[in-house]
């Protein structure tokens, strides 16, 4: 059973505001402000694996300019719900409709014509370790932006760059790059395209605070600068603290809480709580 | 303490488990049919990637010439060495050429050539694409909107289709360089009389269903090797095991591929 925490505890969340950094707080409003179209909508989605199901009737919104953030233990059912929701995986029952089109519909080119309007930031990067980070930029535009000239998807190459940062490590192998370096430089792949949804795979997992501290903050940039709506896997707290316009936590495959950061802190339920202290 | 087995239910249980296994040998055999079919559905559709078909011929032929140089070299050198004394009880030091010709054209050169490929190529293959899989660089692709079998397996399927024969050819043509070096070791001839010697004991028969069953046993390089990496588990483990049965499936498939040649081959003569 879903429990509702915005209706259950007392509207103070507004007072605890100033705790967010800056960054997070505009974005916040800004994402109060968007309009409330939803770009994902999820009902009743179940997904088992042999006899071990997974997802036993998920029911999920995104609107517009919204991130919303998935908690939950590993084997959840976090990642199997993000997989569905490009097709990765399909799901034996339930409805997912993104940016307007059911996903179980669509035949093999409409849905890889959606897939290229929704990012999907794996675990760890996944960059193609045969390829420089040029190639690794340039291969999404070689695939789909046939028509783009050489010079404009190399200022295009160099603009996603700037926006990680990492405009020095245009020509290393992935094999050269640490882990905060790989994830920005998955982000900018996944952004080259400019997607109008992100999915993010547990962004921060395996980097230090402080380069996880980065990434969120880069998540959040990219978000205002590109006006995406998302949705990230998270176990790190500090990341969804300062990313999450909504949370939703995920408990064998059933959604069992929903509320903002403040507000499902503060519930009285043990399994919850046990995510936040 | 288990209970202990009558030599029954031990039986039993062996043939269990063999029936398990074989089931699996079957349910994999019948995997790799679907993941062939799935080849030959994809090879004629555009868009082609011709830019990775001619990086992968590159990788497979280019890369893999000082190998099977130095295989062709030995291959060649070693067969006429063997041989000679042999022959030299007959007299028959002259039809050395055309012995080492017809062996190596027909038989040895395309074999030695293919489990080559199946070591080095099979197992680049395998361990490339397991790799992949297991990074999750392979689902990276798919949600780029990017069909990974088609960029991935039709593309290094192809680059062995192609580059096997040709690799094939040049292996016979070093092996009997080869022959002609060893030759020398006891007898004088010409570079130009070994080769002409040669030459004139290949007939047609000879050389054409040897240059064909190299296409095959690239096919099934390629596409055994990318079978086993395609279906890495999850997991570091799974990427040595892909490296290691896609050479093992490989060889196996070659020589399959080689007797059933060999019977058409026999059956056409």
């Amino acid at each position: 059973m879903t429990e509702k925490v915005n209706d259950t505890i007392e509207n103070e969340a507004g007072a605890e505001e100033p705790q967010e950094p800056t960054a997070a707080s505009e974005e916040k409003r800004a994402a109060g402000n968007e309009s409330q179209e939803p770009v994902i909508t999820i009902r009743g989605l179940k997904k088992a694996f042999k006899d071990h199901e997974v997802l036993k009737g998920v029911d999920l919104e995104v609107r517009k300019g919204e991130n919303v953030v998935v908690l939950g233990k590993s084997g959840s059912g976090k990642s199997v719900l993000i997989k569905c929701m490009v097709g990765l995986e399909y799901p034996d029952e339930g409805e997912i409709s993104v940016l307007g089109q059911d996903i179980s519909t669509l035949k093999y080119e409409e849905l890889n014509a959606l897939r290229v309007r929704v990012g999907f930031l794996f675990q760890n990067a996944a960059l193609y370790d045969s390829m420089t980070v040029r190639e690794n930029l340039a291969f999404p535009l070689r695939k789909h932006k046939k028509t783009m000239t050489r010079e404009k998807k190399e200022a295009v190459i160099m603009e996603m760059l700037e926006n990680v940062g990492l405009t020095d490590s245009i020509d290393q192998m992935p094999s050269k790059l640490s882990g905060g370096q790989s994830k920005r430089i998955g982000l900018a792949r996944t952004l080259i395209l400019r997607p109008e949804i992100m999915l993010y795979d547990e962004p921060t997992t395996g980097l230090d605070t402080g380069t996880a501290h980065e990434i969120s903050e880069l998540m959040i940039k990219m978000k205002q600068k590109y006006n995406i709506s998302s949705i990230t896997i998270t176990h790190d707290m500090a990341c969804a603290r300062l990313t999450a316009d909504r949370i939703i936590m995920l408990k064998e495959g059933v959604v069992v809480a929903e509320g903002n950061y403040e507000e499902l802190e503060k519930s009285k339920d043990e399994w919850i709580r046990s995510f936040f202290h | 303490m288990p209970p202990s087995l009558n030599p029954y239910q031990k039986a039993k249980i062996h043939v269990t488990v063999k029936r398990s296994e074989l089931q699996k040998f079957f349910y994999a055999a019948g995997d790799l049919v679907a993941f062939a079919g799935r080849f030959f559905g994809n090879v004629l559709k555009p868009p082609y990637e011709w830019r990775e078909i001619f990086y992968q011929c590159f990788l497979v032929g280019y890369k893999s010439t000082f190998l099977i140089s130095l295989t062709g070299f030995i291959m060649g050198a070693v067969l006429t060495i063997q041989t000679r004394p042999s022959m030299a009880q007959f007299g028959a030091i002259s039809m050395i050429p055309g012995m080492i010709s017809v062996s190596v054209v027909r038989e040895i050169g395309p074999m030695i050539t293919a489990l080559i490929c199946c070591g080095k190529i099979g197992s680049r293959m395998g361990a490339e694409l397991g790799s992949m899989k297991v990074t999750e660089q392979i689902d990276a692709m798919e949600v780029s909107a990017i069909n990974p079998f088609r960029y991935l397996v039709v593309t290094r399927t192809l680059a062995t289709i192609l580059m096997v024969p040709m690799l094939t050819i040049y292996s016979d043509i070093i092996a009997l360089f080869g022959g002609y070096l060893a030759m020398n070791i006891h007898d004088t001839t010409t570079l130009r009389h070994f080769f002409v010697a040669a030459m004139s004991h290949l007939e047609f028969i000879d050389v054409l269903p040897a240059i064909i069953k190299t296409f095959f046993f690239g096919g099934v390089i390629g596409l055994i090797g990318c079978y086993k990496g395609w279906n890495a588990r999850r997991g570091t483990e799974s990427v040595g095991m892909a490296a290691n049965s896609a050479v093992v499936a490989s060889s196996l498939a070659v020589f399959v591929i080689d007797m059933l040649a060999a019977q058409i081959t026999d059956l056409l003569v």
